[in-house]
């Protein structure tokens, strides 16, 4: 993005300026509240004005939330919001586009506009409410509901495979791809507040939970109990540790990753993989978006953030050079342009 | 010029070239077209191609046509039956021969009548030989041999070298109607710019078919089509959706707006987006989406942030983008929508043309979803239809469905160049920043348009969506108001009616028939009107560009005539609405469905008979 494209606040903006104060309405204990609430806090901290920001969104419980945010909203149609959001951009570089979808809305009927966004890496921060199931049509199995999950279509367990967004995003070309349990708030608005930093199409998917109709969907590995040794938070340019005391980290054992304790079968600190979050080839970051439990930790945090050149700036480029060249300037010089004739 | 036959003066002429698909058929017409234009020749033309890019070579399903008419007089459609038919084989022979009047002059390539293409094409035996054409007046020239006679010393490789077969038929057909050598000549130089030596093959090639009529006494006569009395001023020649783009960028310029056009590749719309996508010196973004849907949803965004938004397509695109369509209905959102019809359902005969999409662009959505829907009339109206549909959508705030069609998106008209400045100013509704009483869905009291606020506008910033909402904003499921919203969305677009002009007549002004049209039928409906006005019937023509709304006097213009024919190329869809919107009268129709524009000749005949019958 060209810098200083969008317009800064002359005040600090606090997060509480962006809750638009319609009443929210999502079910007591939902994880999207807590969504809200980082939501909110890095669109304030990215410094943008209000006025700049919009919020797209599909359909879906996911897709409430741009009527809670005090900034420009659309609420759209089922899994159209990429395509909306990267219309929006295109056509308006200078506002902040953001957009909220969910597990059905992205990965199931806007799955096409989903890996065509990443594709064209146009600018739009995705914040992707990922809880395993269709919440707003009450407990239908979505495309990342687990394999042999019971859900109200999947009366004797679901016989699909699931999708991982982090895979499918890195597989369209992701330039950026973050993801977040929804009890991790601090995590959760750094993640975002990278996402708006992040030239391109950024995802930050989160691990939310459905507390009517797929509780606990996310349980084994983000309970407080377990979870710092479920999870691997990683952090560029430092070695991937995990554990209560940092004692575990990832290691290479062929073309797999596995998991080591420091100090036990002989193994330093400097056997630690690094992350590196900027390298071009998306390999490693597959490798640790695919690991799963029991054997490996899920990988949280910043998976992959790389430079690329943005849709909407190369439309730019194109234009002003376009403008430049040409002799075609305004409409009255195309329409005498080329083979006109005169006849009296 | 030749000199030594005599000329015989023609008012008008239809001439069909026709050949093997990548014979250079559309080339030809056009250059021919282009010609005749410059020679002062009002025109029309229809390309008639298959849609297979390279069918198998020498077959039926594989010839390529262009039909050209030129005249002396106002030129109202691209013509029945031919005149002059060029065939570049068997097969084109076999597929066009129809087509052409009784006595007309044949051009063919005698070199291609070899036994395979003439089994291949169907024949049984040489139609060249077995007296099958004896009513016509046949020039069969070796035109393969005598084009690569034409460039042996430029030491072209034969493949190359017999590419420029069609030029040898142009300068048959060049001489034949005495247009001038030298404007063809550089016509074809300009053509060929960037490949100057094939240029020069089909300059040579050109002049070598201009001489053979001069040489051998072939003809007994040449023809002459004077200049068509036209407005004097700049012309070009330009099809209709090289028109539509250039309406909706002429629009947003007026408008002081960015042109943003989301679209999905779809014969036969295709070109408009290839157009738009040349002119970024024009600041013009174009957005080559995965899908229908998400052509119409990134022209949504656009729309939502301020930028004159459309979305071009066909049939099957406009099925796909209903649900959308209904988004910017519920979002009151400027659209512009173009469907460039051809024949269905489903994938149908994707280039050729039909006018089935009429009920589908009115009511094909989910829900009370009214927009306004339009039709352009002609090649050159796509311009100002186009321009018109942006300005309604800007300054109503509401979705336009423009029809086109295939025989009018890929004909083409001279256009006398309109200069910007005396295009109408358009000014959409914006809403002023910080104005404390904004909501996103209070209405002019006059015209019931909600106000502009397009993202980035300080303090009125506010959400929208495809939930319905009340006057402020917010997402509501009350009865009344759902009752009060529907109604506004209609009024809103019968209020257009307002504003737009009302039908005008032309033939007999009361009467005893009035054929009504809608769409690209225009030309051919006009031309029946005034044929049968001839034989003695008082006829009048109406023609309708606006379609929902329909003009305000509609009722009493269908109501000055004993009978009402609705002519369609579809199964009696305009039919069915006027009787659903003004009941109180009968309505005859004529309808065909056969993938081509009317035969005026086939309209006169048919409506006598059922005229006769009244």
């Amino acid at each position: 993005m060209i810098e200083g494209r969008i317009a800064h606040s002359d005040i600090p903006l606090t997060k509480d300026e962006f809750v638009s104060g319609s009443m929210v309405k999502w079910c007591p204990g939902c994880g999207d509240y807590s969504i809200l609430n980082c939501l909110t806090q890095a669109m304030a901290r990215t410094g943008y004005r209000k006025e700049d920001i919009l919020l797209v969104s599909g359909i879906g419980c996911s897709s409430r939330i741009p009527y809670y945010v005090n900034t420009y909203g659309f609420h759209s149609i089922h899994g159209r919001a990429a395509a909306i959001a990267s219309g929006a951009k295109s056509a308006n570089p200078d506002l902040s586009v953001w957009m909220a979808t969910g597990d059905g809305d992205c990965a199931a009927i806007g799955g096409n506009h989903f890996i065509h966004i990443l594709r064209r890496n146009v600018d739009v921060n995705i914040i992707l409410f990922n809880n395993h199931i269709y919440g707003l049509t009450k407990g239908q199995y979505s495309p990342t509901t687990p394999m042999g999950t019971v859900t109200k279509t999947s009366p004797f367990g679901t016989i699909e495979q699931p999708f991982n967004p982090a895979e499918l995003a890195l597989g369209a070309g992701a330039t950026f791809f973050a993801r977040v349990p929804d009890n991790n708030p601090k995590l959760m608005t750094d993640c975002m507040e990278a996402a708006a930093a992040h030239d391109g199409t950024s995802v930050v998917e989160v691990l939310q939970n459905c507390m009517i109709f797929a509780n606990k969907a996310h349980y084994e590995i983000t309970a407080r109990e377990t979870r710092d040794d479920r999870q691997l938070i990683l952090e560029d340019g430092q070695p991937m540790l995990f554990g209560k005391d940092k004692q575990k980290g990832l290691r290479l054992n062929g073309l797999q990753l596995e998991v080591v304790e420091i100090g036990k079968d002989g193994v330093r600190p400097e056997d630690i993989l690094i992350h590196d979050a900027g390298h071009e080839d998306p390999i490693m970051h597959m490798m640790l978006s695919r690991m799963a439990l029991p054997d490996l930790p899920v990988a949280m945090g910043i998976i992959r953030s790389v430079k690329q050149d943005t849709y909407d700036d190369l439309l730019e480029a194109q234009i002003n050079e376009q403008k430049s060249v040409s002799k075609i300037r305004c409409m009255d010089d195309l329409l005498n342009s080329g083979d006109v004739f005169y006849i009296s | 010029m030749s000199t030594k036959l005599p000329k015989i003066n023609l008012d008008q002429v239809v001439v069909k070239f026709a050949g093997d698909s990548g014979d250079g058929m559309q080339l030809t017409g056009t250059l021919f077209s282009e010609i005749s234009a410059k020679d002062g020749n009002d025109l029309s033309t229809f390309p008639d191609y298959p849609a297979e890019i390279r069918a198998p070579h020498n077959t039926v399903s594989g010839v390529s046509g262009f039909q050209v008419h030129i005249g002396s007089k106002r030129i109202l459609t691209s013509g029945d039956h031919c005149d002059v038919l060029v065939a570049m084989n068997p097969a084109s022979l076999k597929a066009n021969l129809k087509w052409a009047k009784m006595g007309a002059t044949l051009l063919v390539d005698a070199d291609t009548f070899v036994e395979e293409a003439i089994n291949k094409a169907g024949y049984t035996q040489n139609p060249l030989g077995d007296g099958s054409l004896s009513s016509y007046s046949v020039i069969d020239a070796p035109i393969t041999s005598l084009t690569r006679a034409a460039v042996l010393e430029l030491g072209l490789d034969i493949k190359t070298a017999e590419k420029s077969r069609n030029m040898f038929a142009l300068g048959v057909l060049l001489n034949l109607f005495n247009k001038d050598l030298q404007v063809a000549a550089q016509q074809v130089e300009y053509k060929f710019r960037k490949k100057p030596q094939i240029g020069e093959a089909n300059k040579k090639v050109l002049e070598a078919g201009w001489i053979y009529v001069e040489n051998l006494e072939l003809i007994s006569s040449t023809f002459h089509v004077g200049k068509a009395s036209m407005e004097p001023g700049n012309y070009r020649n330009i099809t209709g959706n090289i028109a539509t783009a250039w309406g909706l960028a002429a629009a947003a310029e007026k408008a002081g707006l960015q042109l943003f056009l989301g679209s999905y590749p779809i014969t036969p719309a295709t070109d408009i987006l290839t157009e738009l996508a040349s002119l970024k010196s024009l600041g013009i973004k174009t957005f080559q989406a995965e899908d229908e849907i998400a052509g119409i949803c990134s022209a949504i965004g656009a729309s939502l942030t301020g930028s004159l938004a459309a979305t071009s397509t066909s049939g099957p695109g406009l099925a796909l983008k209903s649900e959308a369509i209904g988004l910017a209905v519920m979002t009151e959102l400027p659209l512009v929508v173009v469907d460039v019809q051809r024949a269905g359902p489903s994938t149908g005969m994707p280039t050729k043309s039909e006018q089935g999409d009429l009920l589908q662009a009115l009511y094909g959505r989910n829900g009370e979803s009214p927009v306004v829907v339009m039709a352009a009339s002609s090649p050159v109206d796509c311009f100002y239809t186009a321009f018109e549909a942006c300005r309604i959508a800007l300054e109503h705030m509401t979705p336009v469905i423009l029809l086109s069609d295939g025989y009018i998106g890929n004909g083409s008209q001279l256009m006398k160049i309109p200069r910007m400045a005396d295009l109408p100013a358009i000014h959409p509704p914006f809403a002023q920043p910080n104005d404390p009483s904004y909501k996103p869905y209070q209405r002019d009291l006059d015209t019931l348009v909600r106000k502009w606020a397009v993202p980035g506008t300080e303090g009125l910033r506010h959400r929208l969506g495809s939930l319905e909402k009340t006057d402020a904003g917010a997402a509501s499921t009350d009865p009344e108001n759902h009752q009060r919203m529907v109604k506004l969305r209609a009024q809103k677009v019968q209020k257009v009616a307002g504003r737009i002009p009302e039908l005008k007549i032309e033939g007999d002004p009361n009467g005893d028939l009035l054929l009504i049209s809608w769409g690209g039928t225009c030309g051919a409906v006009r031309a029946a009107a005034e044929r049968l006005h001839k034989k003695g019937i008082s006829t009048g023509h109406v023609h309708f560009h606006h379609i929902m709304p329909v003009p305000r006097n509609t009722a009493e213009v269908l109501g000055r005539f004993k009978h009402r024919m609705v002519c369609e190329l579809n199964s009696g869809q305009f039919a069915g609405y006027l009787r659903m919107l003004f009941p109180g009268l009968t309505y005859e129709q004529y309808n065909e469905v056969t993938g081509q524009p009317f035969i005026v000749e086939n309209l006169v005949n048919s409506i006598t008979k059922i005229y006769e019958k009244l």
